[in-house]
């Protein structure tokens, strides 16, 4: 713990920085002393065998979970543990769930103007009407997305795969400086999971990215650096390479 | 061997009864109540009464109410009575009945005003010497309330004599009360302030306090002073020791509405708790459970009177029945199709509760229905002076404790509690494992409505049976297991016993409607606190 | 969507053909009703008599109730089970004022005190039976007490993230609580026997026929400008926030909305309108008394919505007026039966019609002849 916590004094342009953080759900060591740090503008994928705790680490950060011990800091000021999940949104960091969670009753237009950035404020909303540059953003994101011609269907009624991209157009509406993905690939055709590595590492170019990922594939196409988790620490870090030619990698991938 | 002891027993009696020696003396005190003269009246009642000859009382008494004659003949002294319209005579030493004698030949023993005083104030010191034990503490507490100082040597006399320990403590209580208000002696006075200030009843408090007030706060250091000192200390350990016996009074009263609680959440804790059915029909289980005992009580009444009072213990396993089975038939035609909408769930029950209530009001009526207490738990015993604890509602904490151990210990260590805990946890995995899901569903929601039938039993006992009995205990069955935690039956006994405390504690300061309406409060409060109550479950399982 | 060309009312109303036929129906019982109970003669076939005027204002009252809780649990997912105790906040609110009205016409001709804290033996009046009697006073108490308690109870409970079935039982308690307290004598709203013998409203006899049918107007009216109101909150953005609320909370946190005070809005707005409701039904019926707080009332609100169809707004209306309608005839015709079907009600609704008669009918208008596209998005809709 003590090498990586030398190694670990965050450079000035460090937009995420955990520091040894533990969560317990009664006696189960979920995260242990969990220690990284993400560069802004940086696209990192988070790899673990089921267990590793990469979404408790997920919900430390959106503040979910709070933590029994450990700093999260985002942007080296601010102690994200601190804080509830609408101010961290608000901050700037945004987060896709593992298991799709769109609003299935609001149709995929509805969806992402509620993600739209601005006032969140309840008595504005009463007010509040879309401008035409709002109707622009909205349209551009669901080119990207690809789901322009079913801007008016209820989200629910869309395919496993265009949920996905839903929420991640909802996110890049939410226009935050740090994207959180959890499984962005789970459930996809091929094709669709290349489509999403695209469209990930074009947001990427403007944002900072962690993905968390199972499969390989998927995250040997995104093309960054990777950090491992086992047992709610991480167990290496570097580009998928070195990573997969890491013994202790291999053994806890293999030996399970 | 029995007939020499028989004997010897007999010739006792016939000595006790006539014995000569004594007797000589009230005999002819006795023949001295017909004297002309009133002070020789008073006199030989005087030594009658100084004799403390039980059969003294007896004469005295008729002598009061104008039964005692005069024989013309012989001039000897006679009862009479008219028993069953024959006016019968007999002797007032012997006891023996003389037979029927005509009026005319007797004279009557005149008494006046003078003598009745006399003879009333006697009396209340003899029956003091009275061999039925319920006259002696009759006569003792008279004594406390007429502080008469004559009385004195009789008392110690009789509490010489005393044997009962109910009785001797009674004794002394009013020797004490005598001895504290009217005695010449300071220090008598103070011994026997202390010895009433072991006493906790209103009788003794509103003693002392008179005492205080007749004794003058002296200033300088005159002997009443310390009396008085003496009495404000008395009864401010008095107050002191109420005061603890209150708290006890309130623990237990807490404990007893907690164990009524923890009965009827029980089974909310495994419908609600265990598996997430929030089941508003849950009262109407309790109700059921109480209808069944009115009803075993109705045929034991008819069939098996001579045991009726062991019907609660047929009734039991009846009303486990009757409500587990109307539970399964509930979840099986209702909220097995609900599962996972708890809201839903929550109105369809409701309706459930409804047409129960209406249901049991068409068959037996709207009016309350006659459930008794067995004799086995009936009556208080009294712990002490300050403390009656009712066996009603020490069976019921005895009959809490049970279902609680029973309770955990099908959950905990049968198969059946393995299966149902594996189906709530992981329904998919449980299934695929081969555990039939809906065989668990429906007899895990039966176990929880036959323990809320069980409650019934033990609410039958204590409360009005009728067909709104599950609506008030609803809200606080609810309460119990949102403050106590989901899930989590030890929370449920903790939520339970310290909102009945907390409650208990609070009505003798705020009212017993405040009180209600404090504790429901404090639980809106604390659920803000920990909106998953004291135990409550932590990990990722959880949604929020 | 709305067409954005008009004004925003109409903009309300004609955006949707329930929105229209429901406001025309309010809009056209508030003049018709009062119309024909005051202008025709009684032996007219179309004379609307008296009992139907209040009996039919009541009903409103009771619409405009169910309106305030489809706005929270079809719109927000709250489900309270204590909306009675706004309902009778501002009945009583009303009351006081309705009492304060009468004067020294009480039986003991108290010129200070009401009735009953004459009988109490009450020398002067409790400080918060100040200023009752003045209407605006009292209209204005109409709104801010039910609000201010809903703020204050929904400021504790969404704050703690309180949901679900646990807000539902607590809201329970609270009216439980609240029963308790109003039957208090020492309370001083007049405890078991609550506040009656009403004469006049600002100075008109209660019981003449053009209060009555003024009465029932205003009822419809005040129908008409919640659903308005609720219309407005629930197509704005606001409104489609409290939807995101309500089939994912979370997600809408993560999203940087504040839930505990979208909720708390309209959580308040909602128990402002079910005292307006409870401020209308009382000089109408003619007494308020703690029972009006029982948690079976409250209860029974909620099926009102469920039956007429939850989310739908003009749903809660309906439903209302047709369990209400089916009270008033059952209760009278088959009084054994009315618990019964009460209770069938609750277990139908939930088990066969989960959305309500609205619901019902809007699917047997758009879906009876596409059944195979109906299909294709159930397997879309279970593939996830």
């Amino acid at each position: 713990m003590a090498d990586q916590q030398t190694e670990l004094v965050a450079p000035g342009d460090t937009i995420l920085y955990l520091d040894g953080v533990s969560v317990s759900f009664d006696g189960f060591k979920a995260l242990n002393a969990l220690s990284f740090y993400v560069a802004a503008g940086e696209l990192r994928a988070i790899i673990g065998p089921n267990g590793a705790g990469k979404t408790t680490m997920m919900d430390v950060i959106t503040g979910k979970t709070k933590p029994d011990e450990g700093m999260v800091l985002f942007k080296t000021h601010t102690d994200l543990t601190r804080l509830d999940e609408t101010r961290i949104a608000n901050l700037g960091i945004g987060r896709k769930f593992q298991k799709p969670t769109v609003f299935e009753n609001h149709t995929v237009f509805e969806n992402l103007e509620l993600a739209l950035a601005g006032d969140r404020r309840a008595l504005t909303a009463l007010l509040a009407r879309l401008s035409g540059e709002d109707r622009d953003r909205i349209s551009e994101v669901l080119e990207i997305i690809s789901l322009t011609e079913m801007r008016q269907q209820a989200a629910g009624e869309l395919s496993h795969g265009q949920k996905q991209w839903l929420e991640i157009g909802m996110l890049l509406m939410q226009d935050p400086e740090l994207l959180l993905v959890d499984e962005p690939a789970a459930g996809m055709t091929d094709s669709e999971t290349a489509q999403t590595a695209e469209m990930l590492k074009g947001i990427a170019k403007s944002h900072s990215v962690v993905v968390v990922e199972h499969d390989m594939d998927f995250v040997r196409s995104l093309e960054s650096r990777v950090t491992v988790l086992h047992e709610g620490a991480v167990l290496a870090e570097g580009s998928l390479e070195n990573v997969q030619n890491n013994e202790r990698v291999i053994e806890v991938y293999l030996g399970r | 061997m029995t007939r020499t002891l028989s004997c010897i027993l007999l010739s006792f009696f016939i000595f006790a009864a006539t014995g000569t020696t004594v007797f000589a003396d009230v005999a002819s005190d006795i023949d001295k109540l017909s004297a002309k003269s009133t002070n020789v009246k008073i006199a030989a009642i005087e030594r009658l009464v100084a004799s403390g000859e039980p059969v003294v009382v007896a004469v005295l008494t008729a002598f009061l109410e104008g039964n005692l004659y005069a024989r013309k003949a012989d001039g000897k002294i006679i009862i009479g009575k008219t028993i069953s319209g024959r006016f019968t005579v007999s002797d007032p030493l012997a006891g023996d009945d003389l037979g029927a004698v005509k009026k005319a030949a007797l004279d009557k023993i005149r008494i006046n005003n003078r003598l009745r005083t006399i003879v009333r104030g006697a009396l209340g010191g003899l029956t003091l010497l009275s061999p039925d034990k319920s006259q002696r503490l009759t006569a003792a507490r008279d004594v406390f309330k007429s502080q008469d100082i004559e009385v004195i040597t009789l008392l110690e006399k009789a509490i010489a004599k005393e044997t009962d320990d109910a009785v001797m403590v009674e004794f002394r209580r009013s020797l004490a009360a005598v001895q504290a208000t009217n005695s010449e002696d300071v220090t008598v006075r103070l011994a026997a302030i202390k010895v009433l200030s072991e006493f906790t009843d209103q009788d003794v408090r509103a003693l002392i306090a008179s005492l205080i007030g007749r004794e003058a706060p002296a200033e300088t250091g005159a002997p009443e002073n310390l009396v008085r000192t003496a009495a404000e200390n008395a009864l401010a350990s008095i107050e002191a020791r109420l005061k603890i016996w209150g708290y006890v009074a309130s623990i237990f009263q807490g404990l007893s509405l907690g164990s009524v609680l923890l009965l009827a959440a029980m089974g909310l804790a495994i419908t609600f708790g265990v598996m997430g059915v929030i089941n508003m029909a849950h009262g109407e289980m309790v109700m059921l459970g109480a209808y069944t005992t009115y009803l075993v009580q109705d045929l034991f009444k008819t069939y098996l009177a001579t045991y009726f009072d062991w019907s609660i213990l047929i009734a039991i396993p009846a009303a486990f029945m009757v409500a587990g089975l109307f539970g399964v038939v509930i979840e099986r035609c209702v909220i097995r199709f609900l599962y996972g909408r708890p809201l839903e769930t929550l109105l369809a029950t409701w309706g459930i509760s409804l047409m129960l209530q209406q249901l049991v009001r068409s068959v037996f009526g709207p009016t309350n229905q006659e459930v008794s207490n067995p004799t086995w738990m009936s009556g208080t015993i009294e712990v002490t002076g300050g403390l009656d604890l009712t066996y009603n509602r020490i069976w019921i904490m005895v009959f809490a404790v049970l279902v609680f151990a029973l309770v955990t210990i099908l959950m905990k260590k049968t198969a059946f509690g393995l299966r149902m805990r594996a189906v709530t946890q992981n329904r998919a995995m449980a299934s695929s494992m081969g555990i039939r899901t809906g065989w668990v569903d429906a007899m895990t929601f039966g176990l929880g409505s036959g323990i809320a039938g069980m409650a019934g039993v033990a609410l039958s006992q204590i409360d009005n049976v009728s067909p709104n009995l599950g609506q008030a205990y609803i809200i606080d069955s609810f309460m119990v297991v949102v403050f106590g935690g989901v899930g989590n039956l030890w929370g449920t006994v903790v939520g339970a016993l310290s909102l009945g405390i907390f409650n208990k504690f609070l009505e003798p300061v705020s009212g017993a409607v405040l009180a209600k309406i404090l504790v429901l409060v404090a639980v809106i409060l604390f659920i803000q606190k920990r909106p998953r109550g004291l135990f409550a479950l932590k990990g990722r399982a959880v949604e929020g | 969507m709305i067409a954005n060309t008009t004004g925003p009312v109409t903009a309300l109303v004609m955006g949707s053909r329930g929105a229209r036929i429901t406001m025309a129906l309010l809009l056209g019982a508030a003049i018709l009703v009062p119309a024909l109970n005051l202008l025709l003669p009684e032996t007219s076939v179309f004379h609307v008599p008296n009992y139907l005027v209040s009996l039919m204002g009541k009903y409103l009252c009771f619409a405009l109730l169910a309106l305030s809780v489809d706005l929270i649990w079809g719109y927000c997912g709250i489900l309270s089970l204590g909306h009675g105790a706004f309902f009778s906040l501002g009945g009583y609110a009303m009351g006081m004022y309705l009492m304060r009205q009468i004067g020294d016409r009480g039986v003991y001709g108290n010129p200070e005190l009401p009735d009953f804290m004459v009988f109490l033996n009450w020398q002067e009046l409790p400080w918060y039976w100040y200023g009752f009697d003045n209407f605006a006073f009292a209209m204005v108490m109409v709104l801010v007490v039910p609000g201010l308690l809903a703020f204050v109870f929904g400021w504790f409970a969404f704050r703690s993230r309180v949901t679900g079935v646990y807000l539902s039982i607590i809201s329970q308690a609270m009216t439980f609580a609240l029963l308790l307290a109003f039957f208090r004598n020492d309370m001083g709203f007049g405890g078991n026997n609550g506040l009656t013998d009403f004469k006049e409203i600002l100075g008109f006899d209660l019981t003449s026929n053009a209060v009555r049918a003024a009465l029932f107007a205003s009822s419809a009216l005040a129908v008409a400008f919640g659903y308005l109101l609720c219309r407005f909150i629930v197509t704005s953005k606001y409104g489609r926030v409290l939807v995101a609320v309500r089939d994912s909370e979370s997600r809408t946190r993560f999203l940087g909305y504040r839930v505990e005070h979208y909720k708390l809005l309209a959580f308040t707005v909602s128990a402002v309108l079910a005292g307006i409701a409870g401020a209308l039904y009382v000089p109408q019926v003619g007494i308020i008394n703690p029972s009006e707080f029982s948690p079976a009332n409250s209860i029974e609100i909620v099926i009102w919505v469920a039956v007429g169809g939850r989310g739908y707004l003009h749903g809660a209306i309906l439903g209302a007026i047709v369990v209400n309608y089916a009270k008033t005839y059952f209760t009278g015709a088959l009084p054994e039966v009315w618990l019964f079907m009460l209770g069938g009600l609750f277990i139908a609704t939930t088990l066969f019609l989960p959305k309500g008669i609205v619901g019902l009918m809007e699917k047997m208008k758009k879906k009876p002849p596409a059944k195979p596209a109906a299909e294709h998005g159930l397997t879309q809709g279970a593939g996830d």
